[in-house]
């Protein structure tokens, strides 16, 4: 079992605290940028003018109220959401290779995404959303089912693997229903993920959804640090263990369910966002959630905003652009700190 | 207690096998053409019709033989890797070995398919060889970025899922300047196929299985200090870097061969690995051997189920796997 406790990795509250300030500065900044470049050119001022003297004849105007603002306000609550909800199942499960579809949320999703391509095909896409959420509570229930219901109880490691296997199985379900009914092609955009159909309904199911996950998120943050030193420590501290993977994975669920209801299967910030954040601000969950979300935003709208000017006016799939916009950093990140993870 | 689990050890080798001689006689007979086990001793024997030979020898059993070396390779690679790395989620898949290999067969396809450079007949070896250029290549890459001073346990894991991203997203790029038909091909080679397969596969497949699958086993007992952890394995005389190494690079040239003949079959390496822990517990010369029979036995079953169930079309072989594994396995998660 790969151990992320070490001596030489205290937690680092200046650095963090800059990236708390300075990253929401760079955040609105990058959300900036996403609103004004895309297909149709637009102007700085025509932003102010289309929020403070909205004029509903102007296509620039409608452009920016009706798809570029809503737009970049989703990427910046799913790449959080994603960020976040990652950050909390590799401290839960103390496995740095765990990500938040793990937990059974992402696959879980898309198997009630096929299931309802085939039942219902012509649903709007808040009711897929639906759906989709529904799933997402379907295959965490199997996976916490699974994890508890042998006689050792639910531990960290049994947690992961049911998690793989749960995954995996359904998965395999949803592309045997994806060939047989022939809607491969509806579910691939789907697993493309993007944020590029997001209109202000879907923002206004998101945000508080977000905002309450990150809430949680920060009252469990002291608990998972603790969780972090080893079941058997958190015990000897007097953690309630159980109680604390139950709201951690209730955590998960709400903000990857969210997250992946309205923008399909965005891999990577997930899994890396969290391991960059912790090289960053050393092993301190409560600087890690915040920092994590912060740094996941912005990843995202700035992944988004050069998928559309990489090959206009198509977008280039946003899951690829953060890997390759990642990964470079994180290697580095991983050769210099790798030893003391 | 030792002698009990030695003997208990046999016993499940000894029905691992029987049951991959059984599903071999199943398999052999089911199909579209179906052929009596009678009818098969005589094929084999060298008294059967000619039309009988011919589905016999030349397509059901090259293809079960490279189902069998292929599952125990995987498996035995799954096994090594989440030995080395100490990790129970570590596979040739999650730690970017399978897509280095992906992203090989994805650039082969998009640069020379349809070309006039290779010709047919070269073709059919092409594929598979650039698959081992890339997993070989994803494992250089892998190695060299995390060696300072040595390569830790937990730098190459995640150096490995960085590695794995960049591949992964790299494939899809490719994939979408393709069209339509080099697209469909690429996917059905992505999602792990051993379809097509013919007696040249299985002779460039075995010597890698019949080297490094005995090799591993014999490595078991350094294999049992490494799990143990670094400091712990120092202590014990290991020689932990070198041992490391060879034990990666046996880790390597077991994934690469079998992706490069099979495609990117997923799960096969994470889970059996765990089942036979589970069945022999953690010691690595006794479960290693029931590992590899027991992903050879899970591929071939897999595989016969696959091509029978909806015939004359064929469910793609991973996702049989991934249903049969997950189940078993999600079982097992249960009941201990």
């Amino acid at each position: 079992m790969a151990n992320i406790t070490a001596a030489d990795k205290g937690p680092r509250p200046l650095l963090a605290t800059v990236i708390l300030i300075g990253g929401l500065a760079v955040l609105l900044l990058t959300m900036g940028l996403s609103i004004l470049y895309g297909a149709a050119d637009v102007k700085y001022a025509t932003i102010w003018q289309s929020i403070y003297q909205f004029d509903a004849s102007s296509t620039s105007h409608q452009i920016i109220r009706n798809l570029r603002i809503p737009r970049a306000l989703a990427a910046a609550l799913i790449g959080a959401a994603l960020a976040m909800s990652g950050a909390i199942m590799q401290g839960m499960t103390r496995n740095p290779l765990a990500s938040p579809s793990i937990m059974g949320v992402t696959s879980g999703a898309a198997f009630m995404m096929a299931v309802a391509l085939v039942v219902t095909p012509s649903a709007s896409s808040i009711t897929m959303m639906l759906w989709a959420f529904a799933g997402a509570g379907l295959g965490t229930g199997i996976v916490f089912a699974v994890g508890s219901i042998s006689k050792t109880g639910l531990t960290p490691v049994k947690l992961a693997l049911a998690g793989t296997a749960v995954t995996a199985m359904l998965n395999s379900l949803s592309s045997g229903i994806s060939i047989h009914f022939n809607i491969a092609k509806d579910m691939s955009f789907w697993y493309a993920g993007g944020v590029s159909s997001v209109q202000w309904v879907h923002v206004k199911l998101l945000a508080p959804i977000v905002i309450i996950g990150i809430i949680l998120a920060l009252l469990l943050a002291r608990s998972i640090t603790v969780m972090n030193l080893g079941e058997d420590v958190a015990r000897g501290l007097g953690q309630r263990t159980g109680l604390i993977k139950f709201a951690g994975t209730i955590v998960v669920l709400l903000l990857t369910g969210a997250a992946v209801s309205v923008a399909g299967t965005i891999g990577f910030i997930g899994l890396v966002i969290p391991h960059i954040t912790r090289f960053l601000v050393g092993i301190n969950y409560r600087w890690i959630i915040p920092c994590s979300a912060i740094l996941g935003a912005i990843l995202l709208v700035a992944a988004d905003t050069v998928s559309r000017m990489i090959n206009p006016p198509f977008e280039t799939p946003v899951g690829t652009v953060t890997a390759l916009i990642g990964v470079p950093f994180f290697l580095y990140l991983a050769r210099r700190e790798g030893r003391s993870l | 207690m030792s002698k009990q689990t030695k003997k208990k050890t046999w016993l499940i080798g000894l029905a691992l096998f029987l049951a991959i001689i059984a599903t071999l006689v199943l398999s052999l007979n089911l199909g579209v053409i179906r052929i009596s086990p009678l009818e098969i001793f005589r094929t084999v024997t060298g008294n059967g019709d000619a039309q009988n030979e011919m589905v016999l020898f030349q397509f059901r059993l090259p293809r079960m033989t490279i189902a069998l070396l292929i599952g125990a390779g995987m498996t035995v690679s799954g096994a090594l890797l989440q030995s080395v790395t100490r990790n129970e989620l570590a596979d040739p898949g999650i730690i970017g070995i399978n897509a280095g290999a992906g992203f090989a067969v994805v650039l082969y396809i998009f640069l020379f398919e349809g070309s006039t450079v290779v010709s047919d007949s070269l073709s059919i070896y092409m594929m598979p060889l650039s698959a081992l250029i890339g997993a070989i290549t994803a494992a250089v890459l892998i190695y060299t970025i995390s060696w300072k001073n040595g390569v830790s346990p937990i730098r190459l894991v995640l150096v490995g899922i960085g590695i794995n991203s960049a591949f992964a997203a790299l494939i899809i790029i490719f994939q979408l300047k393709m069209d339509p038909d080099d697209f469909t091909r690429a996917t059905v080679w992505l999602s792990g196929n051993i379809s097509g397969t013919d007696w040249s596969y299985v002779l460039a497949l075995l010597p890698w299985i019949i080297l490094f699958v005995p090799l591993a086993i014999y490595k078991g007992k350094s294999l049992n200090t490494l799990y143990l952890g670094e400091d712990v394995a120092q202590g014990l005389g290991t020689k932990v870097e070198r041992e490391r190494m060879t034990v990666l690079f046996i880790a390597v040239a077991l994934a690469g061969a079998s992706v490069a003949v099979g495609g990117g079959i997923a799960f096969l390496g994470l889970v059996v690995p765990h089942l036979s822990k589970k069945l022999v517990g953690p010691t690595h010369e006794r479960f290693l051997p029931i590992a590899a029979l027991m992903g050879a036995l899970l591929l071939v079953v897999a595989d016969t189920i696959g091509r029978n169930i909806l015939a004359p079309s064929e469910i793609p072989v991973g996702l049989i796997v991934s249903i049969i594994g997950g189940s078993y396995f999600i079982y097992l998660l249960m009941k201990t």
